[in-house]
């Protein structure tokens, strides 16, 4: 049959079983967005590029599938950027098309040309310039096919408006993708299993570090009946939340710089330590070389590259996580009693549980807000998060049941985050309460995505922690730079509950920990549009326990009392 | 240890190929001490030699990178392989009356050949490995180089591996 490349293009995007695209037109992107105009594929109507990619990660982190977005060339692709990196830095499955300048123009600066590919070239997994309208399919299928197997990642796809204008004879029969130098890791090698296997039926102090990639991998199951067999202890890193439950007696909640005590202790006394499906980040790790000192490591990854990249790894298992822990779980012996490990831990648990203060009048401890959120939804939520201090709380004071339920940027930190992830996630999961925990900073980034949530109303909650400062910031300035709070104060700031009213949502504002729940309540009753609920927390609370820059694990700060 | 390297890189021929493969060196920090690239037996296929600085660590690290690029298709650390590696050098020499017959001796010595003659240069072309190619250099120097081009090191496995 004869067809544009546009829709040739949204053809495709459908046999990949997209459901939804979060786009913003412009004139090289008339084309596509003339075929869609015919398409039964929903398309969200942003008010920023920004929203866009970050709606389609928070689409994909909860569904699991490949997350959509679409703009037009130059400023359009250039907005895209940041949610492009940060889908790299989390390892997203996501596929963002550009709109191009039409293929005579390209090279010459012509308007709105951007050379998108180069500008993403190190922030993608793969991208492509289409330039015939006869590879268009081909380059679709392959850009799903990479974006969502093996480690995971965003693809750039460069659309140049006269290959998607052009009509050509279109058969319907190449979405086999054959890609000579990328292969899909199955299976694990068996003698690296059985070594792990030794290794862990020996340990007197084990403890799992596990990480976005279970998540990735569809492993929570397999993770927890390891655990459990084994009676082995838990830490999650930040992106690792909800991959394990955080009520499990064996769960440390969140290791790192704002990791629980009884993590980091943990990671710091432990004898093997199995890391699945992490990258040993800094944020994790501290002092790299105080880091798991006592410890022989089992690194299970997809991404062999980070296999021995910051850590020296005892057994590497390169492969997918389910795979391995699938192989591992038959091998791993079942453990009925409790140990001297167990009671350690415990000990530790009861002497140094996360705490916090009482707060100023006028004023809520925003450890307060968060643990509301979660005895009001009894973990049955998706939350998203900004970044920051907001971010940090969200991680500490709340259990995460299941997996895809903490959606946050993890890698990138990026602040403008959290709203459009949490429409993103409200479209992937409509039955799910969503709620985006949020700073008064980072919510000003991409609040204009207010007028999209009402507009699709998409009943999204948004929580903004409101202490009137840029506060994990302030909170640096405070401990590292003589309390010299440069340019942090956020006195200046839009009322908030007159803003959500201006845009059409729901506003409240509250300042009494009494009122917290009832006014969460009253927001989830809301079914039609977003709520913005202005929590005034207490202006210099800090987020602790705190690893300082450049110390090891066990030396942090605060957590120890009630300050 | 720090080494160097040499690896052969098998890619896809197409655009945009060699500056995923620099972009990622970049990046990641990593020495390209010489690059070479050019189209085999392959139409499809070019390959890269890539000479890189670094202790083992780092070499596996630029492997596994590289390997994650969709485009490469093959990654082989020739260095510890029974190979032959060969650089080509164009040099233009001063070279009056007094030293042409001097110089003529050297290119003599090292098997090299002189492709053009001008009044006061000659320029001379050799192969080789790199220690030849840098003795070659060396040997040169003394008469004045006017200007001199390396193409970098190509290297192929000997046998039929």
């Amino acid at each position: 049959m004869k067809l544009k490349g546009a829709q040739i293009l949204l053809h495709c995007l459908k046999k990949e079983g997209v459901e939804v695209i979060f786009g913003y037109p412009g004139g090289q992107a008339l084309p596509i967005y003339d075929a869609l105009f015919d398409s039964d594929i929903k398309h969200i109507l942003v008010r920023h590029e920004q929203g866009a990619a970050h709606a389609a990660e928070g689409y994909a982190r909860a569904s699991g599938k490949t997350g959509v977005c679409l703009a037009t060339s130059g400023p359009g692709a250039t907005n895209l950027v940041t949610g492009i990196a940060d889908a790299y830095m989390d390892s997203i499955p996501m596929v963002a098309l550009t709109g191009q300048v039409g293929t005579q123009f390209l090279g010459t600066d012509a308007f709105q040309e951007a050379d998108i590919i180069g500008i993403t070239l190190p922030i993608t997994k793969h991208s492509y310039m289409i330039e015939r309208t006869e590879d268009v399919a081909r380059i679709i299928h392959e850009a799903f096919h990479i974006a969502n197997t093996n480690r995971p990642g965003p693809v750039v796809i460069d659309l140049p408006r006269d290959v998607m204008d052009r009509v050509i004879d279109y058969e319907d029969n190449n979405d086999e993708v054959n890609i000579r130098g990328y292969r899909v890791l199955k299976g694990v090698n068996s003698g690296q299993i059985v070594s792990a296997a030794q290794m862990i039926n020996r340990a007197e102090r084990p403890v799992i570090y596990a990480g976005g990639g279970v998540i990735a991998s569809e492993a929570s199951a397999e993770l927890r009946e390891l655990a459990e067999k084994a009676k082995i202890p838990v830490t999650t890193t930040l992106m690792g939340m909800g991959a394990f439950p955080g009520l499990s007696y064996l769960s440390l909640g969140m290791l790192g710089m704002h990791g629980t005590r009884y993590a980091n202790y943990a990671t710091g006394e432990c004898d093997v330590l199995i890391a699945v499906g992490v990258r040993f980040d800094d944020r994790v790790t501290a002092k790299l070389e105080h880091f798991a000192p006592k410890s022989a490591i089992i690194h299970i990854d997809i991404d062999a590259a980070e296999i021995g990249k910051n850590v020296d790894i005892d057994i590497p298992i390169a492969g997918d996580v389910k795979d391995a822990l699938q192989a591992l779980i038959p091998r791993v012996d079942s453990r009925d009693e409790l140990t001297e490990w167990h009671q350690t831990i415990s000990r530790w648990k009861d002497e140094f549980p996360l705490r916090y203060g009482k707060a100023s009048e006028g004023r809520i401890m925003p450890q307060h807000v968060v643990e509301k959120i979660y005895d009001v939804t009894q973990g049955d939520a998706i939350i998203t998060t900004e970044v920051g201090q907001n971010q940090m709380w969200a991680a500490q004071y709340y259990k995460y049941k299941e997996p895809r339920t903490f959606i946050s940027s993890g890698g990138l930190g990026t602040m403008g985050y959290g709203f459009p992830a949490a429409i993103g996630a409200k479209i992937a999961r409509p039955d799910m309460k969503v709620i985006d925990i949020a700073g008064d900073g980072s919510i000003q980034m991409n609040i204009q995505e207010l007028a999209t949530a009402v507009q699709y109303k998409i009943p999204v909650v948004i929580c903004i922690l409101n202490n009137h400062f840029l506060g994990m910031v302030r909170q640096w300035q405070g401990l590292f730079f003589n309390g010299r709070y440069s340019h942090t104060d956020m006195c200046h700031q839009p009322d908030f509950v007159k803003l959500a009213e201006a845009y059409g949502a729901v506003g409240m504002r509250v300042t009494k920990a009494e009122d917290v729940a009832g006014a969460l309540q009253e927001a989830f009753q809301v079914t039609d549009r977003p709520v913005i609920i202005d929590f005034w927390v207490e202006r210099e609370a800090n987020v602790y326990p705190m690893v300082p820059p450049g110390e090891s694990l066990l030396n942090m700060l605060g957590g120890d009392d009630d300050e | 240890m720090m080494n160097k390297h040499t690896l052969a890189v098998i890619v896809e021929n197409r655009p945009g190929v060699l500056t995923r493969v620099t972009t990622l060196f970049r990046r990641r920090g990593y020495n390209i001490d010489s690059l070479t690239v050019g189209t085999t037996e392959n139409p499809g296929i070019s390959r890269m030699t890539i000479v890189v600085e670094g202790d083992d660590k780092v070499i596996e690290q630029v492997t596994k990178q590289l390997y994650k690029l969709v485009d490469v298709c093959k990654v082989i650390d020739v260095t510890h392989e029974r190979s032959v590696d060969r650089e080509l050098v164009l040099i233009k020499v001063k070279a009056d009356n007094n030293v042409r017959a001097e110089i003529v001796q050297l290119v003599d010595i090292f098997r090299a050949r002189i492709v053009d003659i001008g009044r006061n240069s000659l320029i001379v072309e050799a192969t080789g490995d790199r220690g030849k190619i840098d003795a070659l250099e060396d040997s040169f120097r003394p008469f004045g180089i006017i200007e001199l081009v390396r193409t970098g090191k190509v290297a192929m496995v000997r046998g039929s591996k």
